[in-house]
């Protein structure tokens, strides 16, 4: 039996579009509101939670036969954070400026549900290959919500795009935007206009569906 | 350090509780303050497990990392070492609300073990070592920020009460919504800020 979901490009891809862990998943919203400030900083936050996912898939999805069913979630939570200490001490020691940044949320990818929720939900049931390409999938939708989410607030509270100025001296920042408020407020529009679109080809394939 | 003084005490209060909030201007905590958030009773259960985990955690943890990471120069293993803390800390937690109050249990149902991966309860202890804390400040700001969480989960719960009611377009119902009402919630907090220097 081969369908989509347990093709390796399938599941990459159902992480990135189908589950996306931002936009349908609504999970790891935490980090999601405090890296989007700039698109940098959603894209560094990105790929150390891909890194992370990637990583903790792999072993978890290694050890699944061998770790016992009621400490599983201690278990999963040890792996995650031995991860976790590693790709802070590599941020710390190469992009100092992004821990910077960060601060606080890098050693809190430990707790990103969307990491938990992977280990629980696909590595300890399926092969080494497929959760890692779950992970990568999942880490790609992650870091492209975040820069989506972060471009916008960036335009929006900054005028520019990736450090770069695109609209000009005449436009006054919404300062909102990159503050603390905004980021629930931009963050649930786009929400909102994500689930119109998905409504939208939802209804759509259903009514060729009936057509057929 | 800050002495401990009642006017220092005051100020401490209202800065994690209403200037700093937790869930307002730092962002911790977001998953259960969108995920049960539903209803005010328990809305206002989960944010007194917090209270009690986040508090406890404080103490915790500020033992763990002087009395054993320190003093042999492991203090790169405070991620890890936290989390486990956490985690057993909250399997007594539920196992105590499960045996002493089983109506809040079966209320809160699978969201108590999420206490584990609630980021404001991690936070708060990372903070306390980076804030550099003594343990009686450390505990009173688990305490405080937990309350500023249970502050702003209630409040949620409240308008998200009064929501049901109301006509929300399709595409917004549930977390979009939610997310808008947080941020204009959020703005009103804004206001607190500068409240204590």
């Amino acid at each position: 039996m081969r369908n989509e979901k347990t093709t390796m490009r399938g599941v990459f891809i159902n992480g990135v579009l189908n589950e996306n862990p931002v936009f349908r998943l609504v999970l790891g919203v935490c980090p999601t509101l405090a890296s989007t400030t700039n698109a940098i900083n959603g894209l560094g936050m990105g790929a150390a939670a891909t890194f992370v996912l990637l990583g903790s898939n792999i072993v978890i999805s290694m050890l699944r036969n061998f770790i016992p069913d009621k400490v599983r979630i201690p278990a999963f939570i040890v792996v995650i954070s031995t991860f976790v200490t590693i790709v802070q001490m590599l941020i710390q020691a190469f992009v100092p400026s992004l821990y910077e940044a960060l601060g606080l949320f890098i050693p809190l990818i430990v707790v990103n549900c969307i990491i938990l929720a992977r280990a629980e939900a696909f590595a300890s049931k399926n092969s080494v290959l497929h959760s890692a390409a779950d992970g990568l999938g999942m880490g790609a939708g992650f870091t492209l919500a975040l820069i989506i989410i972060g471009v916008v607030r960036e335009i929006l509270g900054n005028g520019s795009v990736i450090g770069i100025d695109v609209l000009g001296a005449s436009f006054q920042p919404m300062l909102l935007a990159i503050m603390a408020p905004g980021g629930f407020i931009i963050f649930g529009l786009i929400l909102g206009i994500v689930n119109s679109i998905v409504n939208k080809i939802g209804k759509r394939s259903a009514g060729k569906g009936a057509e057929a | 350090m800050m002495e401990f003084t009642l006017v220092n005490f005051l100020l401490f209060m209202v800065n994690c509780v209403l200037s700093n909030n937790f869930i307002f201007s730092r962002y911790l905590g977001c998953c259960p303050f969108l995920g049960v958030s539903s209803k005010v009773e328990t809305a206002a259960g989960m944010g007194i497990a917090v209270t009690f985990v986040m508090g406890l955690a404080s103490l915790i943890t500020y033992t763990v990392y002087h009395f054993l990471l320190v003093p042999f120069n492991l203090q790169y293993l405070n991620t890890i070492s936290f989390i486990l803390v956490i985690a057993a800390l909250v399997q007594f937690v539920e196992m105590f609300i499960k045996k002493s109050i089983p109506a809040l249990y079966s209320a809160l149902g699978i969201y108590l073990p999420l206490i584990t991966t609630n980021c404001a309860v991690l936070g708060v202890t990372l903070l306390n070592i980076t804030e550099n804390y003594n343990m009686l400040w450390s505990v009173l700001n688990g305490i405080f920020g937990a309350l500023g969480f249970l502050l702003a989960i209630v409040l949620m719960a409240g308008a998200r009460e009064r929501l049901e009611s109301s006509n929300i377009p399709e595409s917004f119902k549930g977390f979009p919504i939610s997310l808008v009402i947080a941020g204009l919630m959020s703005v009103a907090f804004l206001g607190f800020t500068g409240l204590v220097k």
